[in-house]
């Protein structure tokens, strides 16, 4: 009884809010959070499921950064030759580096150790596609307009960023096909023009193979890179947070307002669940998908090489085009331009990401759309962007399938030959299929009244007579979008010259 | 359902009544929804105590994996679900600010950097050009140790090989390569003896040596005596991108890279007849020495493996 009492004038003591509301009062005289942190809670987040996809790059993230940690310990980046002694009778006495019997041991002696290093594995190839996905989702969209532009910019990196990490975690374990994908990258810094054998040289110190490169690629993989991504990715979680999310047309939705769920408590139980979900995921693959056996591959030799080398998918595209691009060397006045490397493997990807990364300021230079934009596009209304869009996502899925020439040969019992000539027109003419094709359609779902969105129900009552009415269900939210104020017609980019002059969508002439 | 339209018009959380409508759960039937989610949570507490037991026990990979993912699973999917159908429903509100400054705070911030600071450079000109001139040479002087401490020259490294006139072929379990060893149409990679061990022999000097008959066998003019009994040596290293060229395909006599399908014509000095590579694989003059063991008469003639700059 007086037990209760005194809890009760403690309570009172503390205030309605009790002993949280009395922390929240002691950190907020120091440091007055109250009002900023009231205002976090109540931030509004739209809610679509595509916006989902980036969250799923974060959380992979996370879970890279979880699993890495584990692996580090274990781990040695080595490439002393020791004896394997472990427990894989197959490698059982052979000559190997450190790397690979370290990776070998912590796959079999570790606890947990092969369920971590393939969640690794399989988180980074989760990792780059939520992100090429997620980049995909913000083009088609129209969200990397003002005043996002910096953030398509910071985002681009960070896939660049994700690829070369990929690149270098894979090649840690110094396994036999790895070991072939370093010596091919060491190939491609000897392609550059006039430096390439210097910075060959310095990035390996020496010739290839050396006994830098592993702890190097260490180094990058585990702090360097990493840090990088790492403070990117708060940037861009900040500019998020600071320019608001952007959302799709709908019921009282304006490009002055976001509509959604808040912050707290309904987005973070959404998103810190989605966090085990993508976590789950990863780990089931974990356990049931076997990823990357070094074991079967072997220690790398540079004079041993196996049948299909295929590196991880996201670096397929590169694979595919040195694969397909003709053998031409240029030789002059003593010295050599090795285009048959240059052009695929340096040239082609500079190109392909800085034109992604300026993709904004290109699209405004056809447009002259300056304007800020909060409220998104359908694709289809977008036909020009869309199109262009998808013509550079097909040459490059069609370079990817280029990195498998052999297997598609041996497969479909065809020549090789025949295979690679195919490859090389595919990926010539796909862009050009692909654009008029994709224009086309948006054009047609244009003038189809209803055209992506979901069809609604029939619903049919009896009424106390035995009459059946049937009357249509109320449109989805999300789909009544377009026909309501006060949303803005999207300014087409093939018709720039007729804007809705109340749509308070400012032109500037140039 | 008229209800339920009605209150999708999102508004401003803050300052709504504890019974507004919008702040009821989304779901229609809560209470069901709450038991499926205890199932969920119920379901994935089990599964993550069974991850502490099979991870206590050793128990298999992949049972360590099925706990563990499937805990965070069932509990993801609970908080989720929770999330979307008993919190409040909304839609919320938020009106966005816009970004820009008025004018005035504009030309005050640029006027801090421009007149003040700017001022405060413009009236000290010497000081400011030597403090640029010191973090400048700083600049370029630190990318001194990136040049010299990362690794070695090239210097003319990437012409040679470790093949010497004279030197012995050898397999990779260190046996000289006698003339009798291989039948024809038989294939063995073979480094200068005393680099069989080595990553640089294996990376640098491997060499395929092939019987292609049991003449000798002239791949090109001006290699007459290159090739005894039927002996071919050629560089292993690909022309194109530096991979082992490892298939030897014996009925069209083509040796094929596996990495990107350049294919090189063996009984016509290598030169490549399909795929990327450029170049035609160095071949390595052989000769055979009065006891019977293959021996190379010099290095290659030319640069092994992918091109560079600096080769001719």
């Amino acid at each position: 009884m007086s037990d209760v009492t005194t809890r009760r004038a403690k309570k009172t003591a503390q205030g309605p809010y009790g002993a949280v509301g009395k922390a929240l009062g002691e950190l907020d005289d120091r440091l007055g959070v109250a009002k900023g942190g009231r205002t976090f809670l109540d931030k509004v987040f739209p809610d679509h499921w595509s916006f989902m996809l980036g969250e799923i790059a974060l959380y992979s993230f996370v879970v890279l950064l979880v699993t890495g940690v584990f692996l580090t310990l274990y781990y040695i980046p080595s490439q002393a030759i020791v004896t394997y002694r472990g427990s894989y009778l197959p490698l059982y006495g052979q000559h190997v580096t450190e790397a690979f019997a370290s990776s070998v041991n912590l796959s079999f002696a570790v606890r947990a150790g092969l369920l971590m290093r393939q969640m690794h594995h399989w988180a980074t190839d989760i990792f780059v596609g939520a992100i090429v996905v997620h980049m995909a989702r913000v083009f088609f969209t129209g969200a990397f307009r003002r005043p996002r532009e910096l953030n398509w910019t910071i985002g681009t990196t960070l896939l660049i960023l994700a690829i070369v990490n990929g690149f270098l975690g894979y090649s840690l374990p110094d396994d036999l096909v790895s070991g072939t994908g370093i010596r091919i990258a060491y190939s491609i810094l000897l392609s550059v023009p006039l430096v390439g054998t210097y910075l060959a040289f310095f990035i390996f110190g020496g010739n290839f193979p050396g006994t830098d490169i592993i702890p190097r690629f260490f180094i990058l993989h585990v702090l360097i890179v990493p840090g990088i991504i790492i403070t990117l990715v708060t940037v861009h979680m900040i500019l998020l947070v600071r320019q608001k999310h952007t959302q799709f047309p709908g019921e009282g939705r304006t490009e002055k307002n976001v509509v959604g769920a808040p912050m707290f408590p309904v987005f973070m139980a959404k998103t810190t669940g989605f966090l085990f979900l993508v976590a789950g995921v990863i780990a089931l693959l974990g356990a049931f998908a076997q990823i990357n056996p070094i074991w079967q591959f072997g220690p790398y030799d540079a004079s041993r090489i196996s049948y299909a080398v295929q590196p991880d998918w996201y670096m397929g595209f590169l694979d595919g085009a040195l694969r397909i691009f003709p053998a031409w060397s240029f030789h002059s006045f003593g010295y050599t331009i090795p285009l048959e490397v240059t052009i695929p493997a340096v040239i082609f990807p500079g190109l392909l990401f800085n034109v992604i990364m300026i993709w904004p300021a290109i699209e405004r230079r056809f447009t002259k759309d300056y304007a800020e934009h909060n409220l998104l596009d359908r694709p289809s209304n977008r036909p020009k962007r869309t199109a262009a869009g998808v013509a550079v996502l097909a040459f490059v899925a069609m370079l990817f399938i280029a990195s498998s020439t052999d297997v598609i040969a041996n497969f479909f019992h065809v020549s090789l030959n025949t295979v690679l000539w195919a490859m090389r027109v595919l990926v010539l003419i796909s862009p050009f299929i692909a654009y008029p094709l994709t224009y086309r359609i948006c054009k047609e779902m244009q003038g189809v009244r209803g055209a992506g969105k979901r069809k609604t129900a029939n619903v049919v009552t009896r009424t106390v007579e035995g009459e059946y009415v049937a009357e249509p269900a109320p449109a989805y939210v999300d789909d009544v979008a377009d026909d309501l104020e006060p949303t803005e017609v999207p300014r087409f980019i093939d018709e720039p010259e007729a804007p809705a002059p109340e749509s308070g969508v400012r032109i500037i002439e140039r | 359902m008229s209800e339920s339209i009605e209150h999708r018009t999102p508004v401003e959380i803050a300052g709504l009544a504890a019974d507004d409508p919008h702040l009821q759960p989304a779901a229609r039937n809560p209470l069901l929804v709450e038991r499926v989610i205890a199932v969920l949570f119920l379901v994935g507490l089990i599964l993550v105590v069974g991850f502490g037991y099979c991870y206590w026990v050793d128990a298999a990979a992949w049972t360590l994996g099925a706990t563990m993912g499937g805990g965070l699973f069932f509990l993801g999917l609970g908080l989720v679900a929770w999330g979307k159908y008993l919190m409040p429903r909304g839609p919320f509100v938020e009106q966005r600010h816009e970004m820009a400054s008025d004018q005035e705070t504009r030309d005050a911030f640029a006027a801090a950097i421009v007149e003040r600071g700017g001022g405060v450079i413009k009236r000290r000109k010497l000081l400011g050009g030597l403090l640029g001139g010191g973090l400048g040479a700083f600049g370029v002087v630190a990318i001194f140790p990136l040049l010299r401490s990362l690794g070695p020259l090239p210097k003319d490294t990437l012409f040679h090989t470790d093949w010497r006139p004279g030197s012995y072929l050898v397999g990779i379990d260190g046996r000289r390569v006698h003339v009798g060893d291989l039948a024809v149409g038989s294939l063995l990679t073979v480094y200068p003896e005393g680099t069989e061990y080595t990553d640089r022999g294996q990376a640098v000097d491997q060499t395929v040596l092939i019987r292609i008959s049991n003449e000798n066998f002239v791949t090109q003019k001006g290699r007459e005596s290159w090739g005894p009994h039927g002996y071919l040596a050629y560089s292993k290293v690909c022309t194109h991108l530096g991979c082992p060229v490892g298939l030897y395909e014996q009925q069209l006599q083509l040796l094929v890279c596996p990495c990107h399908q350049s294919m090189f014509d063996v009984t016509n000095g290598a030169i490549p007849n399909f795929g990327p590579a450029p170049r035609p694989l160095p071949q390595l003059p052989l000769y055979v020495d009065s006891a019977g063991y293959l021996r190379s008469q010099s290095d290659y003639h030319t640069a092994i493996g992918p091109g560079f700059w600096e080769r001719s």
